[in-house]
């Protein structure tokens, strides 16, 4: 018998051939995906991938190191302003100016981090919310921004490679979504990610035992707005226009909530509900079109919950989604699908 | 050069003054024990001691370099630990991490190395098996094999308690702070916390200063004993001499002892 143990295998990705099998089959049905489904799914992909990496970049801040945020929207904005300008000012090549703005992103986490070392909960909830709403506010009246315009972005080309269709863009992000993943995954795994999560748990404790806080602590806002500054440089290319009005408080709201219902501290979780709150949030509208009921419920919203008379159906069923999603599993999705492994491990005996 | 002096300290909270005037020595390789009424400010001691709090008055020397403007952090760096009387882990991790978590400064691996952690060969692979190795010595140490991977949380009290000393030695300290390692503890978990305690002086050479309330424990394995109420020094010396001191046997076993006193 082999006493000897690999202490790797404390951290190893693949912990079992089972793991290593769906991986290779998530990434052949990603490599798939749009050979498989009609366009309209392959920009929803695409859309689903930018929230993925912003859930990820955001559950580092909140659900791993515990401080929380409601200006993401606000790096969101960075990272998108950041990438056009600097690929339609400045001429810079898209793989240049993507990571660049995300560092420009970063920079304003981790001086946003900064008053976080003082405040906490509802007053940090409030400083990172006035960040979000300045940012939109001075990028909707500046005119190099485009104003209240927006800007449209350019062709893109990497290299050889046009991509000018989402199909061909559907590629670029997933391996850069496919990546970011991971390398959270790692972050987490490692000293770094302890860190974080030693300050969430216990920050005094976490100091005496040589954590810088101040540095863990803005490192994480960093961090965090790095990965949502990505992500926001991607989303101007998936929708090919951006204005203010794309970067509100609704939208932080929109991403802590996927952060939350997917699970805090978890990047599995992160994925999962960063995937079912986009895919809600583009395929709730549909309802009305069931036969019968949709057009029941429509009425029904426009004579009861609606003020204006236009039906609001789509919004009261998302609110309602995840009301009862964290009614019943507070730990997000990512409870359950702890709660199905357990259920499911000593299957079928 | 003294290993660990206090001079003069001082604090105060509001009008409270939490420690008066507190002088002391402790020489290298020796149990220091610090013992007191409840809220005679024995944890405040402690916590001046990591840079949770800044004194107002006095010096804090560790190896001829002064502590009491440092930030916990920096104080850990150089070489001093503790465990806390309220169980400070982290809660969601598992045992194995939270030790890790020891090892923080003596881990290389930064943000970049850390996301780039593509199998074992790669840097941050390495690191983590190095020190996933050392941490295992101090859960052989400790006989911790059997909570190894569970979440701290779910432990039982006395298990958490010694988790916590194996964190704490898994920053590889010269002085040791235990803030009551035997608070709440039953009496076979307070034997074994007593042996480890005599071996991590022994063994490994660690000077430790100790709080307790179970006397029995603290004149055992103590080789000084600092006496304190109300945040001032009442006596310290070897603990024969501690024990008979009579302001000591005032505060631990009242006034008005005398039988018979009672109406």
């Amino acid at each position: 018998m082999n006493m000897k143990r690999v202490y790797y295998e404390d951290v190893r990705f693949f912990t079992s051939g089972v793991v290593f099998f769906w991986f290779v089959a998530l990434l052949l049905f990603l490599a798939a995906f749009p050979f498989l489904f009609k366009n309209y799914y392959v920009y929803v992909a695409n859309y689903i991938a930018i929230n993925v990496i912003v859930a990820i970049g955001l559950n580092i801040l909140v659900g791993y190191t515990g401080q929380i945020s409601l200006g993401h929207a606000g790096f969101f904005a960075i990272g998108a302003y950041g990438t056009l300008v600097l690929m339609t000012k400045a001429h810079l090549p898209f793989l240049v100016a993507l990571p660049l703005s995300a560092l420009v992103a970063a920079l304003f986490g981790f001086l946003l981090g900064l008053p976080a070392l003082r405040l906490e909960g509802p007053y940090l909830a409030i400083a990172t919310l006035g960040f979000g709403m300045t940012v939109t506010q001075v990028i909707g009246r500046v005119g190099f921004f485009g104003g209240r315009q927006g800007l449209h972005a350019p062709e893109l080309s990497i290299g050889p490679w046009n991509l000018s269709t989402d199909r061909d863009f559907y590629y670029l992000l997933i391996t850069i979504t496919i990546l970011l993943t991971l390398a959270a995954r790692n972050i987490i795994k490692t000293r770094v990610g302890r860190s974080f999560i030693a300050i969430r748990d216990a920050d005094i404790a976490a100091e005496t035992m040589g954590v810088n806080l101040v540095f863990y602590k803005t490192l994480s806002f960093a961090l965090s707005a790095f990965y949502t500054g990505v992500a926001g440089g991607l989303y101007a290319f998936v929708l090919r226009y951006i204005e203010p009005e794309i970067f509100t408080l609704l939208r932080s709201i929109m991403f802590l909530s996927m952060v939350v219902v997917g699970g805090l501290g978890s990047i599995m979780g992160s994925v999962a509900g960063a995937c079912l709150l986009s895919w809600m949030d583009l395929q709730l509208r549909n309802i009305l079109n069931i036969p019968y009921l949709g057009e029941w419920l429509k009425t029904l919203s426009q004579s009861f919950f609606s003020i204006t008379g236009v039906s609001n159906i789509q919004f009261i069923l998302y609110g309602l989604i995840m009301i009862l999603i964290m009614l019943f599993e507070p730990l997000g999705i990512f409870g359950i699908w702890i709660r199905t492994k357990k259920y499911w491990k000593m299957w079928p005996f | 050069m003294t290993f660990f002096e206090i001079r003069h300290l001082s604090i105060s909270f509001g009008g409270l003054r939490a420690l008066n005037d507190i002088c002391f020595e402790v020489q290298k390789g020796e149990i220091f024990a610090i013992i007191g009424p409840n809220g005679a400010g024995k944890t405040t001691l402690f916590n001046c001691i990591n840079g949770i709090y800044r004194p107002e008055e006095g010096e804090i020397l560790f190896k001829d370099q002064q502590l009491e403007r440092k930030r916990p952090d920096k104080v850990a760096r150089l070489g001093i630990a503790r465990t806390f009387q309220n169980i400070e882990l982290f809660r969601h991790m598992n045992t194995m991490e939270n030790i890790m978590l020891g090892r923080h400064n003596h881990l290389k691996t930064g943000l970049f190395h850390g996301a780039f952690m593509w199998g074992k060969r790669s840097f941050a692979g390495k690191e983590e098996t190095k020190h996933r190795r050392r941490v295992e010595e101090i859960i052989d140490f400790l006989d911790l094999h059997a909570v190894r991977n569970q979440i701290v949380a779910a432990l039982p009290y006395g298990v958490q308690k010694v988790v916590e000393l194996a964190r704490a030695l898994a920053t590889e300290p010269e002085l040791l702070l235990l803030d009551e390692p035997c608070a709440g503890m039953n009496s076979e978990e307070k034997q074994d916390m007593i042996f480890w305690i005599k071996d991590i002086q022994d063994l490994l050479g660690i000077t430790i200063l100790l709080i307790e309330h179970d006397m029995n424990m603290v004149m055992d394995i103590s080789d000084r004993i600092l006496v304190i109420n109300f945040g001032r020094t009442v006596t310290q010396g070897s603990p024969d001499m501690v024990q008979k001191h009579p302001e000591v046997i005032r505060a631990y076993l009242g006034e008005d002892m005398e039988v018979g006193s009672h109406p």
